[in-house]
């Protein structure tokens, strides 16, 4: 299968390629997968917030009902695989951005697959805050929304920070997968050449480049979450 | 003044009942230093956080100034709690915000203008010794330290009430003594009530007036500490105060009879060798335990002694002492 891999014409075929399409495609992964993310943490955010603050001791006591109810539907959409996902989405899709092919269609779904998990992430994060501080503000006389504004959230920002890494690199390997209904992107090269042209030498350069973009999120994630942490005595 | 009504608590843990507080009543006046001792699991941090509702009391009543706290609405209760600030063992700062910020949060809290704040914090920063740590975290600042600020931090509302809970365990002697004497500072300058949660019956002799031990969430002494320490009515108030209550020291040595001598009053005399040379009777130092409070010593020494013919002949020579008794042991 990839004998031919590098011979001198596939070189000069997928470097004509490459110098083509791949700039384009690697900064319209980046627009899906930032885009995405923004969306993504705009609805988990306070979806993992309620899920910490609305908990039977937590600082604004939610119906027991509702709180099942938004637990569900976080789990539902957690457990759906992706690829399926991104079709049961269609009709949404359509009434959000007017088409359900293209790139800024297949933000839809990547928003739909992320938010869950990033209000997990949140969910995970906030319940690391020492509940002692949370009493020490209550105690102050601090309503809930302050509480959560003014201590909850800004206490875990470096734990935030490391978890929307992860949700970041989750959704850089969606969007690799969202090439399939074609949405753009080192993603939808992978599929178009490699699998659908047996140009394997363009897959493989597209398949590092996402390599190289997860490393470098993390790496400024991981940097960023100790550079904002206090916690840690310098 | 804070009054606490019959006030009960009742746990309920994986559907069993607990009660961690029964039918507790007490009144603590306005400038009093309060304390509140008691074993581990005595409901003692139960009690105090009551008074701010922390833990909402399952009968009895809290009221503070005439205020019934039970039936504040929760907007009302916030606005109350300003007035009643707390410290805790674990300090508890906000550890991503320095040291400024931390002191100022309170304020920020009440809607107080930034400027104001800040300029309120560095005062009080002033005030509690560490003028040159506002631009420090808190994981950079020793316990101490960090328990200061805690204290500028909750001072920043202008409390009437400091209810402290074991703010001085997690310290060494020394440290505690400054922070104690921080405390004592404090409620002199400002008049604030204190309330001290501790264990450590040091903390109650240093600094406060008044003294409730708490045995398994009941009341079973209260008073002065001067009169608490001195005579102590109850088993636990003995057990607290004599270390070597119930003769714990004493191994399978026969003594004949073992007797207490309890200090109650200044003793300016070598009090044991006078006796033992004036009375010409051997007597053998079972344990020492004395401590001054307010300038007075009180305290106890258990003494082994031949039988209880010599018990009477002490009895009679002390006498001639205020404050000094001798009880029977065994
Ligand atoms: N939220 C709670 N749920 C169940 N039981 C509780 C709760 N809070 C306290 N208790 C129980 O009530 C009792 C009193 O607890 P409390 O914390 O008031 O004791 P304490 O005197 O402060 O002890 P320590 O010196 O160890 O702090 C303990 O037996 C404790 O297990
Ligand atoms: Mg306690």
């Amino acid at each position: 299968m990839f004998e031919n891999i590098f011979s001198p014409e596939t070189l000069t075929e997928a470097w004509g390629i490459i110098q083509s399409e791949m700039l384009f495609a690697l900064w319209e992964t980046l627009y899906i997968t930032v885009i995405a993310t923004v969306f993504s943490v705009i609805i988990g955010l306070p979806i993992g917030v309620l899920l910490v603050v609305g908990d039977k001791d937590g600082v604004l006591p939610l119906p027991k009902t509702l709180m099942h109810i938004i637990n569900i539907i976080v789990n539902i959409l957690r457990s759906v695989p992706f690829l399926i996902l991104m079709i049961m989405v269609f009709p949404l899709t359509r009434l959000i951005v007017g088409t359900t092919v293209g790139t800024t269609a297949s933000i839809v779904p990547l928003v739909i697959a992320a938010f869950p998990f990033v209000a997990r992430l949140v969910e995970g994060s906030l319940r690391e805050v020492n509940p002692n501080i949370i009493e020490t503000a209550q105690s102050m006389g601090a309503s809930p929304f302050k509480i959560i504004v003014k201590v909850m959230i800004p206490e875990s920002v470096p734990s935030l920070i490391s978890n929307i890494t992860i949700a970041i690199t989750t959704i850089l390997s969606y969007t690799a997968m969202s090439g399939i209904i074609g949405g753009g992107g080192l993603g939808k090269i992978a599929i178009n050449y490699g699998y659908y042209r047996y140009k394997y030498l363009v897959m493989l350069v597209a398949v590092i480049l996402l390599i190289v973009l997860v490393q470098v999120f993390q790496s400024v994630g991981t940097h960023l979450s100790v550079k904002t942490d206090k916690r840690l005595k310098r | 003044m804070i009054e606490i009504k019959n006030v009960s608590k009742t746990f309920i843990v994986d559907g069993e009942k607990f009660d961690a507080l029964k039918n507790v009543s007490l009144n603590i006046e306005d400038g009093d230093i309060y304390g509140i001792i008691g074993m581990s699991g005595a409901g003692k941090s139960t009690l105090v956080r009551t008074i701010n509702m922390l833990e909402r009391p399952s009968s009895g009543e809290i009221i503070i100034d005439g205020k019934n706290m039970n039936n504040l609405s929760a907007a009302q209760l916030r606005q109350e709690r300003k007035n009643i600030a707390m410290i805790f063992q674990g300090f508890n700062l906000l550890m991503q915000r320095n040291v400024l910020k931390n002191i100022s949060f309170p304020l920020e809290l009440a809607g107080v203008k930034k400027a104001e704040a800040q300029k309120k914090a560095l005062e009080l920063l002033e005030l509690v010794g560490l003028p040159d740590k506002a631009k420090a975290y808190p994981a950079q600042l020793s316990g101490g330290q960090q328990q200061r600020v805690a204290i500028a931090r909750a001072l920043a509302t202008d409390p009437k009430i400091l209810l402290c809970d074991e703010a001085t365990s997690a310290l060494d002697p020394k440290t505690t003594k400054s922070i104690l004497s921080l405390i004592k500072e404090i409620n002199q300058k400002y008049k604030i009530t204190v309330v001290i949660i501790t264990h450590q019956m040091s903390v109650v002799e240093d600094i406060c007036d008044k003294v409730a031990i708490l045995e398994n969430g009941v009341v079973a002494e209260e008073g002065y500490v001067t009169k608490v320490f001195s005579q102590p009515q109850s088993e636990i108030a003995k057990h607290l105060v004599y270390p070597d209550y119930e003769g714990g020291s004493v191994v399978n040595a026969d003594y004949g009879t073992l007797a207490r001598i309890v200090l109650n009053g200044a003793v300016g005399t070598p009090l044991i060798s006078k006796m033992t040379l004036d009375l010409n009777m051997l007597i053998n130092l079972v344990s020492v335990s004395t401590r001054e409070i307010g300038g007075v010593i009180y305290g106890n020494i258990e003494i082994g002694i031949e039988d209880k013919n010599a018990f009477e002949k002490i009895r009679e020579y002390l006498k001639q002492y205020d404050g000094i008794t001798i009880e029977e042991v065994r």
